[in-house]
């Protein structure tokens, strides 16, 4: 052994005072040239882009509705729309409808996200039963969530427990999916220098393979969101009435039963409104940080 | 007695890597193994290192096994890298209260004092490669392995490096094997020089590195010239 090679038997000793402060000064002046200011401006035209490309849209639309549509009942233009949902936002149907689909997405993705993420460790920490379950998995992300509606419906009737078995069935394959091939991605070289730092197998999954495996992961969150909302407005569609309130695809169904082309899109507008702002609000923020921290900043085309 | 090799051989189940490989590193010595790419070096390592068992034969280390430093400096992206050298001092059983100055110290010693709260991407290759060299002197074993850790570097940084890593050495005197596929950094570097066969990796020749040839630059050259003609008629073995 060395003589006890502790940290303070550093160096600084006074003969190598004069050497080391060359290679210090010289050390400083590379680490300093490495100091580039990183420029933080707000890109103009990632706002602008889009909202004009939404409102170039709209006024096609518009103009369509105006000369090209001789009914005004099958192809309403977005200002009728406008006025539909101003009338539905006022006597609370759409407060509603917006308000008791998202709480019931964002419980059910959260259930999903539960019952998904220790299911995913599982999977990731014993190849056997990953190997037995995992191409079910895979089979379950890919079958539709619809399909288990029916079967909701024999086992849960006609209420909200179909609804969020639904959202469930359909979200928590992605999630444990991704949180795979977030594990599976994670650099070999990360395992070795946890096994050459001495951690143990539940420190080295805790320090250094799970924070490795955070992108895969949020990657799968953010498809799990989508998959929960897909699920949650096929549900709501087929499943109505009994004591499953009433959400967005309620609404939609009811305008199909009144032949209200005007609330259909209103409704349609409303469920593609609330998933663009959890994606901007919740998963973009999230995203960004996150990449942005390992030097992986998103590049400029997103 | 520090490492000590004996008939250590390695295959991936075709091929031999390494072939009996013996060889003894004394306490407080740097040994600079070096060979062409693909000659086994990083190999030889990881089995020192317990990264991957031999084949054949035995390799001893002191009971505090080794510490690591790998070729790209191998920092965790989401850590800065002070949290990084903190990593590898909580692993090691270095209580809490004691971390962040002790992580300070270490970046000090490397001359990172004021980098500490940068993450990897922030850094230059140059003190990527030093907050690495900081971790694995954290991890404060009695051996110190470095797979090529200058390899990726420019002539410039690389050069301070060395200078770097030799006075910490001779300040704190811990066994370094140091592989390398650069003729000059072995000799710049090692107590001595180990050389390396290709196909398989034999011990093909040794040199023992006279302190004096260090500030003499003309016989430093000379030394160069012998073993890089030594490493290049390894290579032209292997022509046909
Ligand atoms: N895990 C592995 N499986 C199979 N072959 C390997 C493996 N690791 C290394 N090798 C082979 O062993 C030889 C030596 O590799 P390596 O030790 O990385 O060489 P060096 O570090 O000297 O460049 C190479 O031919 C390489 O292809
Ligand atoms: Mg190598």
């Amino acid at each position: 052994m060395p003589t006890s090679p502790t940290l303070s038997g550093a160096p600084r000793t006074q003969s190598q005072a004069p050497e080391t402060d060359t290679l210090r000064e010289l050390e400083a002046g590379l680490d300093s040239l490495q100091d580039a200011p990183v420029a933080t401006r707000i890109n103009a035209g990632r706002i602008l882009l889009p909202v004009g490309t939404v409102l170039g849209l709209l006024s096609l639309w518009q103009l369509a509705a105006w000369f090209g549509s001789p009914r005004e009942d099958l192809f309403p233009g977005p200002l009728q729309v406008l006025g539909t949902a101003g009338e539905l936002a006022a006597d609370g149907r759409l407060g509603e409808a917006v308000g008791t689909s998202l709480q019931r997405g964002v419980l059910g993705f959260l259930l999903a996200l539960a019952i998904g993420t220790p299911l995913g460790l599982l999977l990731a920490g014993v190849p056997t039963l990953r190997r037995g379950i995992g191409p079910l998995i895979s089979g379950l992300q890919v079958l539709p969530s619809v399909a288990w509606v029916p079967a909701a419906i024999i086992w849960f009737g006609l209420t909200d427990a179909t609804v969020y078995f639904v959202v469930l069935m359909g979200a928590t394959p992605s999630i444990i999916n991704g949180l795979l091939s977030g594990v599976d991605t994670v650099p070999p070289q990360y395992r070795r220098l946890g096994t050459v730092l001495g951690a143990s197998r539940l420190q080295g999954l805790l320090r250094i393979v799970l924070p490795a495996a955070l992108p895969g992961y949020l990657a799968g969150l953010k498809q799990g969101w989508a998959f929960s909302w897909r699920s949650l407005m096929a549900a709501e569609i087929i499943a109505v009435g009994g004591s499953i309130g009433f959400g967005l695809g309620s609404l939609l169904q009811q305008g199909r039963d009144l032949s209200q082309m005007a609330m259909v899109v209103s409704a349609i507008l409303a469920i593609l409104i609330v998933g663009i702002a959890i994606e901007l609000l919740v998963f973009s923020p999230l995203e960004r940080r996150l990449l942005r921290r390992r030097g992986l900043a998103a590049g400029a085309s997103r | 007695m520090s490492i000590l090799i004996e008939k250590l051989s390695k295959d991936y189940g075709g091929a031999p890597v390494l072939s009996s490989i013996s060889t003894s590193i004394a306490q407080g010595e740097f040994v600079a193994v070096l060979g062409a790419s693909g000659c086994g070096k990083s190999t030889l390592l990881n089995i020192v290192a317990g990264l991957e068992p031999p084949t054949a034969g035995a390799v001893t280390v002191p009971a505090g096994g080794a510490a690591f430093m790998f070729q790209d400096a191998a920092l965790l992206p989401w850590l800065t890298a002070r949290a990084n050298i903190e990593l590898a001092l909580q692993l090691r059983g270095v209580p809490r209260a004691q971390r962040k100055d002790q992580a300070q110290q270490l970046l000090e010693l490397v001359h990172l004092g004021d980098a500490g709260s940068k993450r990897p991407h922030e850094l230059s290759g140059g003190m990527r490669q030093r907050a690495s060299l900081a971790r694995a002197l954290g991890q404060d074993k009695p051996v110190l392995l470095m797979d090529e850790p200058f390899a990726a570097l420019d002539a410039i940084t690389r050069d301070l490096l060395h200078e770097e890593l030799e006075r910490i050495w001779l300040a704190q005197r811990r066994t370094v094997l140091f592989v390398t596929h650069n003729v000059r950094e072995a000799v710049r570097l090692g107590q001595r020089v180990l050389l390396l066969s290709s196909r398989p990796g034999r011990l093909a020749a040794q040199w023992d590195i006279d302190p004096l040839v260090r500030t003499d630059p003309a016989a430093q050259a000379a030394l160069t010239q012998e073993i890089t003609q030594a490493l290049r008629e390894e290579i032209r073995h292997h022509a046909h």
